[in-house]
């Protein structure tokens, strides 16, 4: 047992000495969870807008007003004329435009409507529509406000309620996908970089040589990496509470029990990795290429998987993160218990049985 | 080495875009039709006629519906009560209940601009068709809306813009710092240094490569976006071309400065890594920069892919000639001169 | 006494016969030099011999353990050094002996005792503290070395101990190779540097994966017709080169 534990404190040796890996161990995840938390939104504010209002009369300048008024939106600097807005477009000052016709006030009460003109800049799509749906709203509005005894002119209405996240906060969509990246980066990636420099240096062999057990060479490599993880999520877990106030709203023991086996998971791909290839550099490679590309891409981490095209969300399912994803986001956000997400773990638990077999037996062979 | 230069970029390429989107293809709907009337049948069947939304379920009630959204199921629950129908038919108005799964909150935002949109079309039919006359009408103000540039909503024509500068980057940071530290590693750095080459020659002649490939990878990028995403290049293709080969004198620049702080590739591949990640995530690529707050869009300014991908997607989406994208190309300009000049300095310093 | 008994030890990779029926026995107390060029199968009979590869026919005794049936015996009771010194660069003197101590099972005690003992015998004290890294390359495998018998084992496997280093330094070494099997530890060593061949008691020299010749150094020169150990060595290989080409 002395033999292990010294074999384990030999490990945090490596880790503490090297400063700059360190570092980005610990400080990639502080800073990639506060440009999520703070920077990173797809909220849309302060909208530039400019508005051509040609009538000019008491009923659209109070229409402006009120578009203006709103948090949504913001008077471009430039104000600009019909023939000018596509300029605006091109040098990116302004990204919608809203055009009211002469004679606004005048038709509104001669016809009972009017048509006034959005020019939006779709060259991002999610924008575009948001603006539009903002517009419209604000629109609306205006018009039942100008004629409030008016019998309503919605038929349907609707009374939209947003679970979950009713402030549509995007932080706390990105804090589980923030763990499952940390947590590939600190398992798989550290992991089979530090295994393969044994072996470039050549002290696999020494080791080897050495009554220790294989098993126990590769356990005494790993548990330390293991116990950073660990570290590494409370840590996310408890910033990303009390900074950005993201809930744990299901059981934290079956998120952190949930955590491990992930972990675990991630350390049987980075033991495989390393078993594979004989240079930190390959071992590096495949790992960036190979783990944390798909984590980020293929995950649901940043972008919708059932968005993508059928081939990607087949290639999806045996992505690890993708299922990590989907119980992680189940406990913290939805509040559910394992009666929900038991066939996820289900999957993930296949998958590092897996992992851990294939790579067992391929670092017996290669002995 | 051949093979990851111009193999992985057009995988990356073909991936990422298609990967990377946040278009709102088929929203899940679960209903609980307590009204079971042909009202609610009519506005069912014009939901899932949109093409937006699937009806997967139906629930017997609100509480089905939930375990459902719990399950990942239904992303969108519409309850239909059971007076829907009477109220239509007596007072002309009749009230639903649509709850989202925010989780993704700017897919929460557009699912719900899109069923706002049908239930009020809806409406609007209900009333031709049904003749219901509602005394003393509301004033109507209509907006027409023009969605210019990318009229069809497609993802993928905002995105590669962004995904051929994050490409390019690649190319232009890692591999030349890589390279340059690669010659500490094995030593021919020295071995250079004892023959009559002068500094900046060295440092043409290793950086020229890395800047002729990229232009070549760009080059490739825009055939493949052009044939297989169908993106349009509204505006000149040489004036792409003039801004990318600045940016990447950037870019190099940034790499060298970094091979001369490293004596690892590990080490330059993890600092690299570092500062790209940060850039990219704060550039706008994903995210609306204009949604930031005042900081970061501060920090962007030091930004050297963001203004690159605004120049990119202004250019060849909406057609902006060099007097739109001015500012920017100004300021690349300039970056490019302070970081080539800096990190030549640091490395005479180091080398000799 | 024979601590190293080998009988017909042959070792395949497919069709390629990496080491092709070898048998010696090296005695206690005796330095027995394993030559042969690279690519002549000595490391592959090394990894055999240490237990980390699995013989295809053939036995070895190592320590009285076969190493096929028993490889967890056989390391206990040996010492390793490869030719890369493999020592942990990022960690001081004082922890690479506790570290290589502790996965031998030494106690604490022990391990005390021990270092305090090296640290004298190679004049170290002042270093202790220091990273490996910051040692000369002389230093730190004298420092291998010792720590290679840090848990007294019978025999030590030294693979190529002296690539990259100067004369002096490898004469030292040599010197403490000796020493070493003077207290009656039998020494394995590898070595593609012919002149070292000198220091051994016997020589075993190794091509295409047989042996060609095992002898003391001495009878090896007269038997030969040689000068020098490079002498021996050239000739046995142009021997064994006109044999593949008259097959």
């Amino acid at each position: 047992m002395s033999t292990f534990l010294g074999f384990i404190r030999k490990e945090f040796f490596h880790i503490f000495r090297d400063r700059r890996t360190l570092l980005i161990l610990f400080g990639m995840p502080v800073v990639q969870l506060i440009l999520f938390g703070y920077a990173i939104r797809n909220e849309i504010n302060d909208v530039q807008v400019t508005i051509v209002d040609q009538s000019s009369d008491v009923v659209s300048t109070r229409l402006v007003q009120k578009i203006l008024a709103s948090p949504y939106f913001e008077a471009a600097e430039h104000r600009h004329y019909v023939g000018d807005i596509e300029r605006g477009f091109r040098r990116g000052t302004i990204k919608e435009a809203i055009v009211i016709g002469p004679g606004f006030a005048e038709r509104l009460q001669r016809d009972g409507h009017v048509t006034i003109q959005i020019l939006t800049d779709a060259t991002d799509p999610n924008t575009a529509n948001t603006i539009l749906s903002y517009t419209n709203a604000i629109v609306t509005d205006f018009a039942r406000d100008y004629q409030p005894l008016a019998g309503d002119a919605a038929l349907i209405i609707p009374e939209t309620r947003m679970r979950f996240n009713p402030e549509l906060k995007s932080v706390i969509l990105f804090v589980p996908g923030l763990i499952a990246l940390i947590l590939m980066l600190v398992c798989a990636l550290m992991t089979s970089i530090t295994i393969t420099r044994e072996k470039e240096v050549g002290t696999m062999e020494i080791l080897l040589v050495s009554p220790l057990r294989p098993s126990q060479i590769i356990i005494g490599k790993v548990l330390p990496y293991l116990a950073l993880s660990f570290l590494n999520v409370v840590s996310i877990l408890v910033l990303a509470r009390f900074t950005f106030n993201v809930p744990v709203r299901g059981s934290v023991t079956l998120l952190l029990a949930e955590c491990l086996l992930f972990i675990v998971c991630a350390l049987a791909l980075g033991i495989l990795i390393s078993t594979r290839t004989s240079s930190q550099q390959t071992a590096m490679m495949i790992s960036l290429a190979g783990l944390l590309l798909p984590t980020v891409i293929l995950s649901g981490f940043i972008f919708p998987i059932s968005s993508m095209p059928d081939v990607l969300q087949y290639v999806s399912h045996i992505v690890p993160a993708k299922w990590f994803l989907r119980i992680i986001r189940g406990i913290m956000i939805k509040g559910v218990g394992i009666e929900y997400v038991w066939k996820e773990t289900l999957i993930l638990t296949g998958m590092t049985l897996a992992f851990l077999v294939i790579s067992v037996r391929n670092f017996k062979i290669r002995l | 080495m051949l093979p990851i230069i111009f193999v992985m970029p057009v995988v990356q390429l073909l991936v990422l875009s298609f990967a990377a989107t946040f278009d709102v293809k088929t929203i899940t709907v679960t209903v609980v039709d307590n009204s079971n009337s042909p009202e609610s049948q009519r506005m069912i069947t014009e939901l899932s006629a949109s093409g937006y939304f699937e009806i997967v379920s139906y629930s017997a009630s609100m509480q089905e519906a939930d375990e459902s959204m719990l399950r990942g199921d239904a992303q969108m629950i519409l309850g239909i009560p059971s007076r829907f129908g009477r109220d239509l038919q007596r007072i002309g108005q009749g009230d639903v209940q649509i709850i989202i799964n925010a989780e993704d909150g700017a897919t929460a935002g557009i699912i719900q601009a899109y069923s706002t949109r049908i239930f009020a079309s809806l409406g609007q039919k209900l009333r031709m068709e049904e003749g219901i006359i509602v005394s003393n009408p509301p004033v109507v103000i209509i907006s027409e809306p023009r969605h210019w540039y990318n009229p069809g909503f497609r993802y993928t024509t905002y995105m590669v813009p962004g995904i051929l500068v994050v490409l390019v980057t690649m190319i232009g940071m890692f591999l030349s710092s890589m390279n340059v530290v690669r010659e500490k590693e094995i030593g021919t750095i020295e071995q250079l240094n004892v023959t009559p080459i002068k500094k900046h020659q060295f440092i043409v002649g290793k950086l020229l490569p890395f800047w002729l490939l990229a232009l070549v990878e760009l080059a490739i990028g825009l055939v493949i976006a052009r044939i297989v995403f169908d993106l349009p290049m509204v505006g000149s293709l040489f004036l792409v071309f003039g801004v990318a080969g600045v940016y990447l004198i950037v870019m190099l620049g940034i790499g060298l400065w970094i091979s001369t702080m490293t004596n690892t590739q590990q080490q330059a591949m993890f600092i690299a890594w570092f500062f790209v990640v940060i850039f990219i995530l704060l550039s706008g690529l994903f995210t609306p920069v204009e949604s930031m707050p005042l900081w970061a869009q501060q920090v962007n300014r030091l930004n050297p892919i963001a203004y690159f991908i605004d120049v990119m997607r202004r250019v060849m989406l909406t057609g902006a000639g060099l007097v739109d994208v001015l500012p920017q190309v100004v300021s690349l300009v300039v970056f490019a001169v302070v970081v080539i000049s800096l990190a030549v300095r640091r490395h005479r310093k180091v080398v000799s | 006494m024979s601590v190293i008994h080998v009988d017909k030890l042959t070792r395949r990779f497919g069709a390629f016969t990496a080491v092709d029926a070898i048998s010696f026995t090296v005695s206690e107390g005796e330095v027995f030099g394993f030559l042969g060029a690279n690519g002549a199968g000595k490391t592959t009979a090394i990894r055999m011999l240490t237990g980390l590869l699995a013989p295809t026919e053939g036995v070895a005794i190592v320590a009285g353990f076969d190493v096929a049936q028993h490889p967890d015996q056989v390391k206990r009771t040996i010492g390793y050094m490869s030719q890369r010194f493999s020592l942990y660069e990022d960690l001081t003197v004082r922890e690479n002996i506790r570290f290589y101590g502790g996965i031998y099972g030494l106690s604490d005690v022990r391990i005390q005792a021990k270092t305090g003992e090296l640290l004298d015998k190679l004049d170290l004290h002042g270093a202790a503290g220091y990273r490996i890294s910051s040692l000369p390359l002389g230093w730190r495998q004298k420092l291998a070395f010792s720590i290679a018998l840090l848990h007294e084992p019978r025999i030590v496997f030294l693979d190529e101990p002296t690539g990259g280093v100067d004369p002096i330094t490898r004469r030292q070494f040599w010197e403490m190779i000796n020493a070493e099997a003077s207290t009656g530890t039998t020494v394995f060593v590898t070595t593609h540097y012919m002149d070292e061949a000198e220091y051994c008691d016997r020589v075993s020299i190794m091509v295409d994966g047989k042996i060609e010749a095992l002898d003391s150094p001495s009878s090896l020169k007269e038997q030969f017709r040689a000068d020098s150990m490079n002498d021996v060595f050239v000739r046995l290989a142009r021997g064994g080169l006109s044999a593949e080409v008259s097959a």
